[in-house]
């Protein structure tokens, strides 16, 4: 079966070109350690500077400023547990949003365990954080401030460089986590304001298990894995450099074609809100326009997201019901409730995330596969009452 | 995915969909909030369930477990029905994935409720079974996903087994 790929917020294919530069590595030498003092490390050495520099591009940094990490999850939990730790001393206070991934807000949990204190705002009906809201929670101990670039369950952009501003006013620590926008609209680390940023491969068409974490000169930060002096000493361990080729040669493509893929997105987005009016019922969660291109949050009534899923699988349509990583809690999603959406309507939402390589056809055939189901599962639903 | 070859079936196939007009008694458990629902129409015969449908809003699991433990219940002496416990549905199913554990006590909980019914109908007494609201105003059975220990909404993590519940 031909499978129709709309979860891409869960990882995105490999590009082609990231495949055979990651191919291209490996056939060459492929397994240098940069470090070594020999003319192998050195071929290494110099592929590792490369990539780092095409990765320092796509955010508007220079290349001292990227570390190389195991995703996301390791850059944002290095972000905010290396701050805490490095200015314990000046305060044990954090900002942080309700809408955070759980890459955020668990290591946050751990720190509240440990005596930290952590203030959440709250957002709009869109998603949408108030930069007031952040102002008004800022104290004199508040250490660190952490708030996403793009929501990954809704797709909502936040204001961050308001808030940028406001945190730089008042001298403390911002760390954005970006895994879900950077790649996929512009992101530049000067406009933002912020001192740290998460960013990871697998979502702009670079391989799983690689990210980066931008760290701006001066910030105050303890490593989170210590060892070696690989990263200018605070990232130790071999640098995954089939990671790294591929991460570098994803950066470069997002940054180059980013206004071909972003009008494209724009186009499947447009014409998949277009078709799902011809369901009823059918509510889009996050902001009409602050949103991410390649993607669509909606709730059907009076239907649950998993049965869904299952039947879109069934037809060969891959989609999700929130993002991968909390897809195995049965709760209603907390960014939903957030925007202060029903529990029930909460519970029936889907979340079509395409990319480059998707198609009009694509949205069509996910549509019409989508009909089908939620007449089914309606039909069989004790809230339903036909019309 | 997860699921067994029979639940799958039973999730494509649902057996006894719908809701018997006039019925000799309903059984309705779980609310939206906690992402099922479930309603059990039966019709009884000579103390036998003689029909039996189901509505269900829910996950995958939930559907399953609600197609069969309506065909286990069907043609069984009520007595008997009533001993259909949660295990044996989930056993039916070959087995469920353990943070789905919980939907098979809805289906289980829902027959059993449907019987109730008729019994309290039989004697005169007013229908048990009462409405469940589509906005959730009334809080609901919430059970851990990972030991499937009944817990209240806002409890960060379960008590039981100490592992974190929600997700922010």
């Amino acid at each position: 079966m031909k499978i129709t790929y709309l979860d891409n917020i869960s990882a995105t294919p490999l590009h082609p070109q990231v495949k055979e530069a990651i191919v291209k590595y490996i056939e060459k030498d492929g397994f240098g350690n940069p470090l070594s003092q020999h003319r192998v490390g050195d071929g290494a050495m110099e592929t590792l500077e490369d990539a780092r520099t095409k990765v320092a591009q796509l955010i508007k940094a220079n290349p001292q400023e990227i570390i190389f990490s195991s995703g996301g999850t390791e850059s944002t939990n290095h972000a905010i547990k290396g701050v805490a730790f490095a200015k314990a001393k000046k305060g044990k206070h954090i900002i942080t949003s309700n809408i955070e991934h759980q890459s955020v807000a668990r290591p946050l949990r751990v720190l509240m365990r440990m005596g930290y204190e952590v203030t959440s705002v709250g957002v709009d009906q869109h998603g949408v954080i108030d930069p007031e809201e952040v102002k008004k929670a800022i104290r004199d101990d508040t250490i660190l401030v952490s708030i996403m670039h793009a929501n990954n369950e809704i797709g909502t952009i936040e204001p961050i460089a308001e808030i940028g501003k406001i945190v730089k006013a008042r001298n403390i620590t911002f760390h954005s986590d970006a895994v879900a926008s950077c790649g996929n609209i512009p992101t530049d680390v000067d406009v933002l304001g912020v001192d740290l940023l998460s960013i990871a491969a697998n979502q702009f068409y670079g391989p799983s298990g690689i990210g980066a974490l931008y760290i701006r000169p001066k910030t105050q930060i303890f490593p989170l894995i210590d060892g070696g002096t690989q990263e200018g000493g605070r990232r130790a361990g071999t640098p995954n450099m089939l990671g790294i080729v591929g991460m570098g040669k994803a950066a470069e493509l997002a940054r180059i074609e980013m206004p071909q893929r972003t009008e494209h997105l724009l186009k499947l987005r447009k014409a998949l809100i277009e078709r799902l009016k011809t369901i009823d019922e059918i509510y889009i969660n996050g902001h009409p326009e602050k949103c991410l291109p390649g993607f669509l949050s909606f709730s059907v009534a009076y239907v649950e997201g998993e049965s869904m899923t299952m039947m879109l699988d069934e037809e060969g349509i891959a989609v999700s019901t929130r993002s991968a990583c909390a897809s195995g809690s049965l709760r209603a999603s907390h960014v939903l409730i957030a925007t202060g959406s029903d529990y029930a309507l909460a519970q029936g939402t889907l979340l079509f995330s395409f990319g480059i390589d998707n198609t009009f056809e694509d949205m069509d055939k996910a549509v019409d596969s989508l009909r089908k189901s939620v007449e089914f599962l309606r039909n069989m639903s004790p809230l339903y009452k036909k019309k | 995915m997860q699921y067994s070859e029979i639940a799958l079936e039973h999730f494509k196939n649902p057996r006894n969909v719908g809701k018997i007009e006039n019925p000799d008694g309903i059984g309705e458990v779980g609310n939206p909030i906690c992402g099922d629902m479930m309603t059990i129409t039966i019709k009884v015969k000579d103390e036998k369930i003689d029909d039996i449908k189901f509505n269900t809003f829910g996950c995958g699991a939930a559907i399953a477990v609600s197609s069969m433990v309506t065909e286990m219940a069907k043609g069984k002496k009520l007595e008997e029905a009533m001993k259909i416990t949660n295990e044996a549905v989930a056993e039916s199913l070959g087995g469920l994935p353990k943070n789905k554990l919980h939907c098979s006590n809805l289906g289980a909980d829902a027959l059993h409720k449907a019987i109730m019914d008729y019994y309290a109908r039989k004697e005169g007494k007013a229908h048990i079974h009462e409405p469940v609201e589509y906005i959730g105003e009334r809080e609901g059975k919430c059970y851990c996903p990972y030991c499937d220990t009944e817990m209240p909404e806002q409890t960060p993590v379960c008590k039981k087994c100490g592992k974190p519940v929600v997700e922010h």
